[in-house]
Parts: structure tokens; C-alpha cells; sequence
């Protein structure tokens, strides 16, 4: 085996986002991996023991040491494996740029997309899909200002800030079907609505990104779990 | 050499994360004090998404967040490195950066709790801490082992910050017997010459934080703070 590249695990479940960051970026190194699948409701002891702290997916383990949390993850995968192309931008700036609107996702914007599962009735509805529409404007926006005409984010290839906002389009389809609201679209957002489909034909992509169609479904499955609200 | 400049708050530890970072490098800067209540032109300019200080501006490029701002001093500045040189030690440093921002969430509760809440929020932050003691600092002197590195700036504000906080709260949780190494990891951070020349007047600090927690308590919840 490539030196390396020996027992790489990522324990994760298909539904995921934080998982596809992991599996993309193990993809674009050209890592094989061993993908081994999570019961959240039951969670298995290797996991318990690779993140005590917080008992997430997905976790890395590579050469029988765990990694935990999906941005790390896709810099440790970008730092120790050398074949492929780099995932962080090579510019100090560049990489400033790229971290600091993965925080965004993550802190401000998801969460109100994970809102819109959970709101009742047709006024928090419209609050919640107002306050997603208005992170997806400014996200418009800055990859107008980033990919500087490019495809994606990275350039020419897909990079750090679109694996940390990609993994976020099977969900956003998903919240767009269940509500009936176009979210990423060609009036709406046109530079990303272009990128997500460039985004989703990308051979590292590809393989992990799961159906809308199953997604949905899985949707309706937890909905029903925790009545209403997920 | 491009010029860089600091837009910050003098009682802000998020601030206090970069002034360190920078004079530890050696890096030469000009610190530009905000009124957070009639925020500049520039900071507006620099920081649209959220207006909120630290920004580092290096010639004509801003960067916001501080964790963001502490990863690009690290990578333009490499000299006397904050991270380990390891992927592995480094993923770690990252984690426990990451943690930070779920204590400071705990902090938070405790600092705004009413007097029904607060012995509950008390266990909860000396939960929390035990395990950055037990599973980030351990037996070391310092985070980042016989020095200071990025985990000792960025859990920098226990030292000082927490302790203005506990007095303004009127609780004190951080001690020699339940938290023994942080306790003393704590003094032994206040002492190093290049913090201990920056750090705010602690009574001025103290009447800030009691000045803030009144204004907080008494505001309708949900708003922002």
C-alpha cells in the first residue's frame, strides 16, 4: 500500500454534509478509504472512543489516529497527502477569504437552513427562508468577487470554499422541495446556481453526493420520528 | 513591507488573541481603538458581514474572525511558530481552537445566568474546563508545551477575562481545587512579559463587565447583544 494511505477510515453516514467534506477531499487526493457507516441512533464504540468530546461524524482515522471536525479534517487530508491537487488556496489571503466564509456557513448560514425544517407555520416559515435568502445573497456575492470569473470559488477546480459549501446543496434541494421555494436558482442566485451544477458533475463529488430523491425521504423519515420539528 | 494595522476594542479578548499573536512574531503594527458604539468608516467597510472587531488590515486586504486572522498571521509571519509542525498535532490545535468557541458559549450562560440558574451554570463551566485541563493542557506548562502557542492565546481569555467575569457575576469558579492545572496554567500565562504588558487595567475591565452584564439582564431576550 502507498506509503500513507494505510487503515484510512472515515466514519460518517450518506446523509451528511460534514461527512461529504471528509470524502470529497479524500476523493480529490485520490485516497482510498474505507467508509464505515454510523447508526446515530446507536453509536458505535470506535466512535465513542475517536471523539469522546462531542461523538460526531465524520471522524478520520488515519494511521490509528482520529481527526474530528469536517474543516479540519479536509486540511490535515490537504496537508498529509500529497497526490492531487491542493484543496487550501496557496495565497495567505486567498486562504483568509476561503476560511473565513466557511465560518459563515457554518455558523450563520446553515443554521438557518436547518431552521426552515423545524418552522411552523407561514410566518416563521417566511422569517426563516428571509434570513436563508439573505446569507444566499451574500454568498452570491462573494463568489462573484472570488471565483473572479472562474468556475468555482478555487479557480478552475473545486477547492476548500466549495467543498465547505457544496456538501450544503443536496439539503438546500431537499428545504427547496419541502417548502416550495426556489432557493439557488438562475434569477435568484445565477453565479451559484451555475457553480452548484459545475460543483455536483466534479468526479470527487459525485460519487458522495446523495439523491435529493433519497434525501427527501429521509426528511420525511425524521420528521416523522420527531414530530415536526428536526 | 506592507503596513498592518489592527482595528480593536481595548476590552476584547477576541482582540487581545491577535495584539499577542502579532508582537510574539515581532510583527510591527499600528492598533486602531473603535468605539463600538459609533463604529468607523473603515471598520464598516472592512468587516460588512458582521462589524465586529478584531480586523487585521495588511495593506489593502482586511481580515476578519480571529481565528481566521490567527491561521494568516501564522502563515505570513512563520517566524517563532504558534502551531505545531505536525499534521496530526496541528489537526488537534485546531480541534481545541474550535472547543473554545463552545466554552466561551458556556461562559456566556454563566456570565448572564439569574440566581436560579447559576449553580447549575457554574458545574456546567467547571465541567467544561475539565476537560480542556484533563485532555487539551494536561501536565504541560503551557498548551503549547514549555511555550506558549496558539491554544495558550486563544484560551488566553480564562486568565484575567474570566476572572472580571466571576467577579461581576459575584461567583467565583475557577480555583486552585477544581481546576488545579488550569488554575496555575492561568497564573503562569499572566506572568509572560509579552502578555502581561497588554492586558486591560483589570478594575477598568471589571466595571466594563459589570457595566455590560447589567445591560444584557435587563434587555427583553433574543436581542442581540
Amino acid at each position: 500500500m502507498p506509503k500513507g494511505e494505510e487503515a484510512v477510515k472515515v466514519l460518517g453516514v450518506w446523509a451528511s454534509p460534514f461527512v461529504m467534506r471528509a470524502r470529497i477531499a479524500l476523493n480529490m487526493k485520490s485516497v482510498k478509504y474505507e467508509f464505515l457507516q454510523e447508526n446515530l441512533g446507536s453509536k458505535s464504540q470506535l466512535l465513542l472512543q475517536s471523539n469522546p468530546v462531542h461523538k460526531k461524524v465524520p471522524v478520520l482515522i488515519h494511521e490509528h489516529k482520529p481527526v474530528c471536525e469536517s474543516l479540519i479534517i479536509v486540511e490535515y487530508v490537504d496537508q498529509v497527502f500529497s497526490s492531487g491537487p491542493s484543496i487550501l488556496p496557496s495565497d495567505p489571503y486567498d486562504r483568509a477569504i476561503a476560511r473565513f466564509w466557511a465560518a459563515y456557513l457554518d455558523d450563520k448560514w446553515y443554521p438557518t437552513l436547518k431552521a426552515m425544517a423545524g418552522a411552523k407555520g407561514e410566518k416563521e416559515i417566511k422569517v426563516v427562508i428571509q434570513q436563508v435568502e439573505e446569507g444566499l445573497a451574500l454568498l452570491e456575492d462573494a463568489y462573484n468577487k472570488i471565483s473572479k470569473g472562474k468556475p468555482f470559488f478555487a479557480g478552475d477546480r473545486i477547492g476548500y470554499l466549495d467543498i465547505a459549501f457544496g456538501c450544503f446543496l443536496g439539503w438546500t434541494r431537499v428545504t427547496e422541495t419541502v417548502t416550495g421555494t426556489a432557493l439557488i436558482d438562475e434569477f435568484k442566485t445565477p453565479g451559484l446556481a451555475k457553480w452548484a451544477e459545475k460543483f455536483c458533475e466534479d468526479d470527487a463529488v459525485k460519487p458522495v453526493m446523495p439523491e435529493t430523491k433519497k434525501l427527501v425521504e429521509f426528511f420525511h423519515v425524521i420528521r416523522a420520528k420527531f414530530g415536526g420539528s428536526a | 513591507m506592507d503596513e498592518v494595522k489592527l482595528l480593536g476594542f481595548w476590552a476584547s479578548p477576541f482582540v487581545h488573541r491577535v495584539i499577542w499573536a502579532l508582537k510574539l512574531k515581532g510583527v510591527k503594527y499600528e492598533y486602531s481603538e473603535e468605539d463600538l458604539t459609533n463604529k468607523s468608516e473603515l471598520l464598516l467597510k472592512s468587516n460588512p458581514v458582521h462589524e465586529k472587531v478584531p480586523v487585521l488590515i495588511h495593506g489593502d486586504k482586511a481580515i476578519s474572525e480571529s481565528s481566521v486572522i490567527l491561521e494568516y498571521i501564522e502563515q505570513v509571519w512563520p517566524q517563532n511558530p504558534l502551531f505545531p509542525k505536525d499534521a496530526y498535532e496541528r489537526a488537534l490545535s485546531r480541534f481545541w481552537i474550535n472547543f473554545a468557541s463552545d466554552v466561551g458559549m458556556i461562559f456566556r450562560s454563566f456570565y448572564l445566568s439569574k440566581e436560579e440558574n447559576r449553580e447549575k451554570s457554574r458545574r456546567e463551566v467547571i465541567q467544561v474546563l475539565q476537560i480542556v485541563e484533563e485532555q487539551a493542557l494536561k501536565d504541560k506548562n503551557f498548551f503549547g508545551g514549555d511555550n506558549i502557542g496558539m491554544l495558550d492565546i486563544i484560551y488566553g481569555s480564562i486568565p484575567h477575562w474570566f476572572e472580571a467575569l466571576e467577579e461581576s457575576v459575584g461567583v467565583k469558579v475557577i480555583d486552585p481545587n477544581a481546576l488545579p492545572r488550569l488554575y496555575a496554567w492561568a497564573q503562569r500565562f499572566k506572568q509572560i512579559p509579552v502578555i502581561n504588558h497588554d492586558l486591560p487595567p483589570y478594575q477598568d475591565l471589571l466595571l466594563h463587565m459589570k457595566r455590560v452584564r447589567q445591560r444584557l439582564i435587563s434587555q427583553p431576550p433574543n436581542s442581540s447583544a
